[in-house]
């Protein structure tokens, strides 16, 4: 096989996951040519400090879809755990420590909540979570007494506002940035040999060592260049270092541990799978605690970066992150889905959310592209199933 | 008598399967015209083709009704010409009324096109007086029980001027005195002259109402019974139901029996929905190690309700009665639990129960037993695929790479990942459900080829068939199951079809043979 059939092979073979990452490089491409600053490095700090938050609440979502299942509520959860935690660091003057572990524990309370009506008492996580929506906002409301509480100040508004930086000097740029950079790429290259080396072993096929190393190659170059282009402007996030590992965990979570392969079985097939030894209320019942815990990880980097609670915090994110995941490739029955699409998902909203406020769209017509976009994304989805049920 | 419907050699293939091989039937005027076989012989098949479920162009052979062609495209179309098809499953809305339910999609709608729901109730209770039932037209049709509902269908076809119609297992789920009813009341419609095509397993009830019998085997027609003749008894249409060639459809084996490895003692279940209904009553079998047994039973006799309920008391409520396993007793309350004790189901449905259509065939190879691939909790997906490459070779699962959804493949190579998954589980007994089924003649001798082997090393099997020619070839005993009871046990050299087919359909209330043979 030569080196261009062997791409295109790679390509096809998981056409729902590329055909996604091919749309979101066309995207960035295409803002990229239509306006300078796209890529500059201030605009990609600002990119990845307004939407690290949805990209939070999709890695919960994508489990909740995979699962079968939906969660409307995590924008009211959103902005309860940020209430609490301002009311424990604001208005009671506790550390900034306290109040993230009140909104964890309230993001935890909501996730055995939910949890529980969905799991134990049967009602679909579309009503139970219908129900929290307007539940947690009213809470929201009561906690806050209907007024903003405003600032953190302080650590706490380093969590989603701080920066990593000139711990090693820089010439223009940061040195440290570049460093952490480097590791990660080191760190990628060697799991992915020992990945290679491991279906080697089992005499699996492997894609050939040029093509392997090519791979490398132009993924280490595109994340050297975007560490480049943060460390000249004010270094490393401390959100995105949040985000990453939590992208990488439950990455491992979903595609390696058992749990993570039973919330696809559930999905796929709940009979098929409760048939199988797989607890079906188990299941339902921890994808609902994970993503509210998420929720409220959300809660706590979106309150850092308002730099304050809000009554009305967190409308309407619930709709950007279940955009996100079936963007990025999940599907609507469930079973199909993963963290990697969910999170190319919602970086493609971003960048074009991004992109056209650069441009001067108007709120309306972001809006209605958006909406587009979605559509189309969800009509490929079916197009491809169909297709996949043609070939049966 | 003048003929109302002749089917001409009707040909109806699946993908790899020929469900219906040059089928004719010829059905006269005012008659009640009886359909019996085996399951899978063919009888809904022929029944959907009349009716134009599967539309005119799917299959081959011509349909003349009334003396001119028909060409169904829908069932809409076969309605028009007065054919209604009952299917087993009524189809009914439990919480819309009577009146409701019987003109659903044939509403009459009055001024400004809405429906006149005065006339539609009185029209509904004149209907049902037609049919001997006197409810209230606006009562929601579930409060009403299973006999009623059936004489609603009735009516329900009658509404639509019903010339030919077809009832498929009416009194399956029906007691003595409904079934009784129901008979009664397709005389009379006899008598007005509609005609009636019955698909039954009760053979009493055909000899007592149907006028002519057509036997259908292998989706082939064997032939057609004038009922009033001397000879047209039930052992004929028994012999004309299973009689086939046995030789050479099922692998050799030698049978090595070992110890006791299953012993279910007592077993009682209640319908999970239904409140004191039983389906399974008092039902004791045991099993040995590399020993095949089979359980015999035609359709709704509560073969896989039995199966599943020991399966994890994944079916049914109230379950009381006692496992053994080697000997010990055993508690198996979940399925997860019953692959503990190394025990094995394989689903009669593999599409809604057995597989993840839209998962891979490694993944499903591994679904129950993924523990063992991940003694961390992480799943060591090289072994996964090593996995699923061994059973791929051993059970010969044709498909290109073991990382195809199984959804693409097809039935006979879905049931072989069906039993690498229940393999994988180190199972001692193995309990297949209909394992054959919807599957193609090669294939089937590969599935008994494998159960061979799973013997072989020692393993018990229990294999729930309905194809009586399949249990006499495979098995070493089998027990028939009768309405939740069972009714016999024979060593496979004891039994016949026969013998098996009057076990099988042994009343509720008759008594159970002793010995376990009948007659």
């Amino acid at each position: 096989m030569n080196a261009i059939a062997s791409v295109r092979d790679a390509l096809t073979r998981n056409m729902r996951q590329s055909g996604i990452l091919i749309a979101f490089v066309a995207i960035v491409v295409l803002f990229a040519a239509l306006n300078d600053s796209f890529l500059s490095p201030g605009n990609l700090t600002n990119l990845v400090l307004q939407y690290s938050y949805i990209l939070i609440l999709a890695i919960g979502m994508v489990m909740v879809i995979i699962a079968g299942q939906i969660d409307l509520s995590v924008g009211s959860v959103v902005a309860l755990s940020g209430a609490v935690s301002a009311a424990v660091v604001i208005r009671e003057g506790m550390p900034w420590w306290a109040g993230v572990a009140a909104a964890l524990l309230v993001g935890l309370l909501v996730g055995i909540w939910q949890g529980f009506w969905v799991a134990y008492v049967g009602i679909p996580g579309f009503i139970v979570t219908l129900a929290g929506m307007l539940l947690f906002r009213g809470l929201t409301f009561l906690v806050l007494d209907n007024r903003s509480l405003s600032p953190f100040g302080g650590t706490y508004y380093d969590i989603a506002n701080g920066f990593l930086n000139g711990w090693l000097g820089g010439y223009g740029y940061d040195v440290f940035t570049l460093v952490i950079f480097g590791i990660a790429v080191v760190g990628y290259a060697v799991s992915q040999w020992r990945s290679r080396q491991g279906k080697i072993a089992y005499q699996q096929s492997v894609e050939s060592l040029p093509m392997f190393a090519l791979k490398l190659v132009v993924v280490a170059a595109v994340v050297m260049w975007f560490g480049y282009q943060l460390s000249t402007s004010r270094g490393l996030p401390v959100v995105l270092i949040i985000l990453a590992v939590l992208i990488i965990a439950y990455t491992l979570v979903t595609q390696k541990s058992v749990f993570g392969r039973h919330i696809y079985a559930v999905g796929g097939n709940r009979h098929a799978a409760e048939l199988s030894g797989v607890s079906v209320r188990k299941i339902n019942f921890w994808v609902f605690v994970n993503m509210g815990v998420l929720a409220s990880v959300a809660g706590v980097v979106f309150s850092s970066r308002m730099n304050g609670a809000q009554p009305s915090a967190g409308e309407m994110f619930e709709l950007d992150a279940i955009a996100a995941c079936f963007i990025g490739g999940a599907s609507t029955t469930g079973g199909i889905g993963r963290v990697g699409g969910a999170m190319i998902g919602g970086l493609i909203m971003a960048v074009m959310s991004n992109g056209m406020q650069l441009m001067g769209v108007p709120q309306s017509m972001q809006q209605v592209i958006k909406g587009l976009v979605l559509l189309l994304a969800v009509a490929f989805d079916i197009w491809n199933k169909k297709r996949a049920a043609v070939a049966r | 008598m003048s003929t109302i419907l002749e089917m001409r050699s009707i040909t109806k293939e699946f993908p790899g399967v020929k469900a219906l091989s040059d089928v004719t039937l010829t059905v006269e005027q005012g008659e009640i015209h009886a359909i019996c076989g085996e399951n899978g012989a063919g009888k809904s098949t022929l029944m959907k083709v009349l009716s134009g479920v599967y539309p005119h162009g799917t299959y081959d052979g011509e349909i003349v009704f009334d003396g001119a062609s028909a060409e169904f495209g829908s069932i809409s179309d076969s309605e028009e010409q007065g054919i209604v098809i009952i299917h087993q499953e009524l189809a009914l809305v439990p919480y819309l009324s009577v009146a409701e339910n019987i003109f659903l999609g044939n509403e009459t709608r009055g001024r400004l096109g809405l429906i006149d729901w005065n006339n539609a109730n009185h029209r509904a209770a004149a209907l049902m007086e037609r049919v001997g039932l006197h409810e209230n037209p606006t009562a929601p049709i579930g409060q009403l029980g299973v006999g009623k509902q059936q004489l609603i269908e009735i009516a329900k076809a009658l509404s639509k001027k019903v010339r030919l119609l077809i009832l498929d297992e009416p009194t399956a789920a029906l007691n003595d005195t409904d079934s009784e009813h129901l008979l009664e009341l397709l005389r009379a419609l006899r008598g007005e002259g509609i005609t009636c095509i019955i698909i039954s397993h009760k053979l009493n009830e055909i000899e007592e109402i149907a006028d002519r019998t057509t036997i259908i085997r292998d989706g082939q027609t064997i032939e057609t019974i004038d009922m009033s003749a001397e000879d047209a008894t039930q052992d004929r249409i028994i012999r004309g139901m299973v009689g086939r060639d046995l030789e050479h459809r099922y692998p050799e084996r030698a049978s090595v029996l070992g110890d006791e490895v299953l012993r279910v003692e007592d077993w009682n279940v209640d319908h999970p929905t239904q409140a004191g209904r039983q389906v399974i009553t008092d039902a004791s079998f045991n099993v040995r190690a590399g020993e095949v047994v089979g359980i015999a039973g035609l359709m709704g006799a509560g073969r896989t309700e039995l199966a599943m309920s020991i399966f994890g008391r994944s079916y049914g409520r109230n379950i009381r009665g006692k496992i053994f396993k080697d000997g010990k007793e055993i508690q198996a309350r979940t399925v997860a639990e019953a692959i503990k004790h190394h025990i094995a189901y394989a689903t009669e449905d593999r599409k809604h129960y057995g597989l993840n259509l839209i998962d891979d065939i490694r993944h499903n190879i591994s679904a129950a037993g993924l523990r063992q691939l991940a003694p961390g909790g992480w799943v060591n997906s090289n072994e996964e695929l090593r996995v699923a490459e061994d059973y791929r070779a051993s059970l010969n699962i044709k498909t290109p790479s073991v990382v195809v959804d199984v959804g693409k493949l097809s039935g006979g190579n879905q049931q072989k990942v069906v039993l690498s998954k229940w393999l994988y589980t180190d199972p001692d007994v193995l309990i297949l459900d209909e394992p054959t089924r919807g599957i193609d003649v090669g294939a089937k001798y590969e599935i008994y080829t494998i159960i061979n082997k799973m013997v072989a090393a020692g393993k018990a099997v229990v294999v729930i068939s309905s194809e009586l020619p399949e249990l006499l070839g495979i098995c070493d005993r089998v027990y028939t199951l009768a309405f939740g009871r069972i009714t016999g046990e024979l060593p496979v050299a004891d039994a016949t079809q026969e013998r098996l087919m009057e076990l099988m359909t042994l009343e509720r209330d008759q008594p159970l043979p002793t010995n376990g043979t009948a007659s």
